[in-house]
């Protein structure tokens, strides 16, 4: 019996490892691996058909990637030791993926690149891609939010133009309801999405997080200041407290006068031209975000998508010939035209189909002045917590100050493993100077 | 291995009676041994897939794992019951512990209820086309719930929807149903009432029809009306059927989770948390495995507490009748 079960054992080992050596099988065509998230992982095999057909050695397999399981699925391919060669990674991960020691640090490859230089950047977009002073990533496409408002309804207020200070928005959205009777209000500002607390904070100057990302700054008196102006806009009723999924469409009530402004992405205008009625498209228009003390400190998020390679990979030098290809102006370029997705590189902006735009136009200012998050792993909880809050205020009751202190409760708890790392980590990198920890491989 | 088990296996018979002339003892450990064999396919699988992984996530439920473990085991830690105490102290825990309770004390009995109406009327003498009923009010359970969920997000449109239309049409003002945290739940509920009664309706069928007859013609010759046979026939017949059912819905109904992260992702205003989806948000969407498998322990304890209740009355009330 015994020997059976060896010889049987035996067997299934020989046909596994024959099947092994059968399927791996070198080739001179170095193929790399793209996971694209999206509709941007729909269109890039188109964007490296160019790039094929310059480097006949490299063949691109893209692998599209839904953004609701992207995250999970690169979390999962680095635990298994399967990640792509090159990726699409949302900006707001990088500090995440860098802290798993996932990714290849670039300074070096950018510094000699001929195509790549971070001057020809939006500044604020570029920062997203530093962790601890290093570079882990190249800016794709930006994206950044501003407000979408009805030029009608401001005109009818008295406002010719956008307001650029704090002050006079609200002065112009109080006007507007006062104007449009019950049920009409001034923005939409869904009680269940992050950017618009977070930015309302950063405006008044708050970092979010103090002491070099080890806690939170919430209760102190910059993030309060632009709590205090989100949470009063709810309570004087110039937005409805009600979260995104509570409005079946939001053109519709947009079109229908529900409320005049909203602060939302560049995919929507795409959608506000196709899902407006023929009769609004001349009455809305975009602009930057106003600040607390006029158009300089309308600051917004910085957003996007970075292209990154994966330490994994066997392929680095030609996952970044592709990156240095896909970064090119005009390939940027052409890639807008694909997506409608914003290019992170000024130089593509020269071309008057994007800065001649009416509506983009006011992205193309908003982009001057973006922040972006700290960059620490546990920034998507952190901002969850954020508008979480915001709903106790808004929709709960619950006083500011105790909201806040709260808050600032719940993110030094989620931050305590960051701290024991940072303490733990120091000791050992003042003498080799941050080297290489931990990337046994 | 197992095959190899098998004439080993015979051999008790021929053994029985050639060991009776000798001693008793022999057979009887030849049994055990024999018997072991033939369990140990099984025992290794529940061992491997079972007890391993329940091992494994309880110590995961003491230490720290999160994303930083994930690229440096060192970076994990022994936190000992502060997973525990850190959950207790999650205000979000004890919203999804009560959404996860009014699904299963409402939607469980209503799924039992609804199930066992079903099928007194599929195996009433008058109804014709029975197979075709059956098959009929089956087919929600064996559909993809990810389809399902899609469909049933158009009949709850606020706005369009069919639920909302024929409501309109008797005068009831339009309802958000998924939009509204008083709403949520409840719609959430009807659309799992309405996918899994086709199961346990199977069940009941087959427990009434193997109610003997003679009960219902002895009844009927005491004078027994239809109400007080289904009182008194076929509820206490339909006993062992019914704790079958009840134990496995609510085992399944503690385990909501499909439903709303395909419908609310688990919204609005945290109204359809359920302990499953906060366990899968601790988890896979911010890596933090060790309060994730804190969240899976106590659900177990949570389940095995409940079925050894139900066990328990089943027993009281067994004794009692």
């Amino acid at each position: 019996m015994r020997t059976s079960a060896r010889r049987c054992l035996a067997l299934a080992a020989a046909a596994a490892a024959g099947l092994g050596c059968g399927s791996q099988r070198a080739d001179d065509v170095v193929t790399l691996r793209f996971w694209g998230m999206g509709r941007e992982g729909e269109v890039v095999q188109e964007l490296a058909r160019g790039f094929e057909r310059d480097n006949p050695g490299i063949r691109v397999r893209v692998q599209q990637i839904p953004w609701t399981a992207a995250h999970e699925k690169l979390l999962t391919a680095h635990v298994g030791d399967a990640t792509p060669d090159i990726a699409q990674l949302g900006n707001t991960w990088i500090a995440e993926f860098a802290a798993l020691d996932a990714l290849v640090p670039l300074d070096v490859q950018v510094a000699a690149s001929p195509v790549i230089d971070p001057a020809g950047y939006f500044p604020g977009i570029w920062k997203t891609n530093i962790v601890d002073s290093t570079l882990y990533g190249v800016p794709w496409y930006v994206d950044t939010r501003v407000v979408f408002y009805r030029t009608d309804l401001l005109a009818k207020a008295g406002y010719a133009s956008f307001p650029t200070s704090w002050a006079e928005w609200r002065a112009a959205m109080t006007k507007i309801r006062e104007q449009g009777g019950a049920g009409k209000y001034g923005i939409l500002l869904p009680t269940n999405e992050w950017p618009q607390p977070v930015i309302f904070g950063q405006q008044a100057g708050s970092l979010l997080l103090a002491d070099g990302g080890r806690e939170g700054a919430f209760s102190d008196p910059p993030f309060r200041a632009g709590f205090d102006f989100y949470t009063g806009l709810f309570r004087d009723s110039l937005a409805p407290s009600i979260s995104s999924n509570q409005i079946s469409n939001i053109y519709q009530e947009f079109a229908n006068g529900t409320y005049a402004m909203i602060i939302t992405g560049p995919w929507n205008i795409g959608e506000f031209r196709r899902r407006l009625p023929p009769d609004l498209q001349d009455k809305w228009a975009t602009a930057p975000l106003p600040g607390p003390t006029g158009a300089a400190s309308g600051i917004s998020t910085a957003g996007g998508a970075s292209l990154v390679i994966f330490r994994g990979s066997r392929h680095q030098a030609e996952a970044w010939k592709l990156l240095e290809y896909l970064s090119r102006p005009e390939q940027q370029l052409a890639f807008w035209r694909l997506t409608g997705d914003l290019p992170a590189r000024l130089e593509s902006w020269k071309d008057t189909a994007l800065i001649g735009d009416r509506h983009t136009r006011a992205f193309w200012e908003q982009l001057q002045r973006v922040e972006p998050l700290p960059a620490v792993p546990e920034i998507e909880l952190i901002v969850t917590k954020v508008f979480e809050t915001g709903e106790k205020v808004v929709r709960g009751g619950t006083p500011v100050p105790r909201a806040l202190e709260d808050l600032d409760r719940q993110v030094d708890d989620i931050l305590e493993k960051r701290r024991w790392m940072l303490d733990r980590a120091r000791p050992r990198v003042a003498p080799t100077g941050g080297g290489d920890i931990g990337g046994v491989r | 291995m197992g095959i190899q088990a098998t004439p080993e296996a015979e051999l008790p018979r021929h053994a029985a009676a050639s060991a009776a002339m000798h001693t008793g003892r022999t057979t009887e450990g030849t049994v055990a041994r024999a018997a072991w064999w033939f369990l140990a396919p099984a025992l290794l699988l529940i061992g491997v897939f079972f007890f391993l992984p329940v091992a494994a996530s309880l110590v995961l439920s003491i230490t720290d794992f999160d994303i930083y473990a994930v690229g440096d085991l060192a970076n994990a830690r022994f936190v000992g019951a502060r997973n525990y105490v850190a959950l207790l102290d999650n205000p979000l825990f004890w919203t999804a512990l009560q959404n996860t309770f009014y699904f299963a004390l409402i939607g469980g009995p209503l799924t039992v209820a609804v199930s066992l109406g079903a099928a007194l009327l599929v195996n009433a003498k008058a109804v014709r086309f029975k197979s075709l009923f059956r098959t009929l009010y089956f087919i929600p359970f064996v559909t993809t719930l990810v389809a399902v969920a899609i469909v049933w997000r158009y009949l709850y449109q606020p706005q369009y929807g069919l639920l909302n239309y024929a409501l309109g049409a008797v005068g009831v003002p339009p309802i958000n149903w998924l939009g509204d945290p008083k709403w949520a739940m409840p719609a959430i509920i009807l659309l799992a009432v309405w996918k899994n009664f086709g199961y346990n309706m199977l069940i009941f069928i087959a427990g009434l029809q193997a109610i003997p007859e003679e009960l219902y013609e002895a009844a009927k010759i005491d004078g027994a009306s239809a109400l007080r046979q289904f009182w008194h026939v076929s509820l206490p017949m339909l006993a062992p059927t019914f704790f079958f059912v009840g134990v496995v819905t609510m085992i399944g109904y503690f385990q909501l989770f499909a439903e709303p992260y395909v419908m609310t992702q688990g919204g609005p205003l945290r109204s359809t948390t359920s302990l499953v989806l906060m366990m899968y948000e601790e988890g896979f969407r911010w890596w933090r495995m060790g309060a994730a498998a804190a969240i899976a322990f106590v659900l177990f304890v949570l389940i095995l507490a409940w079925t050894l209740l139900q066990l328990w009355i089943e027993r009281r009330t067994g004794r009692a009748a």
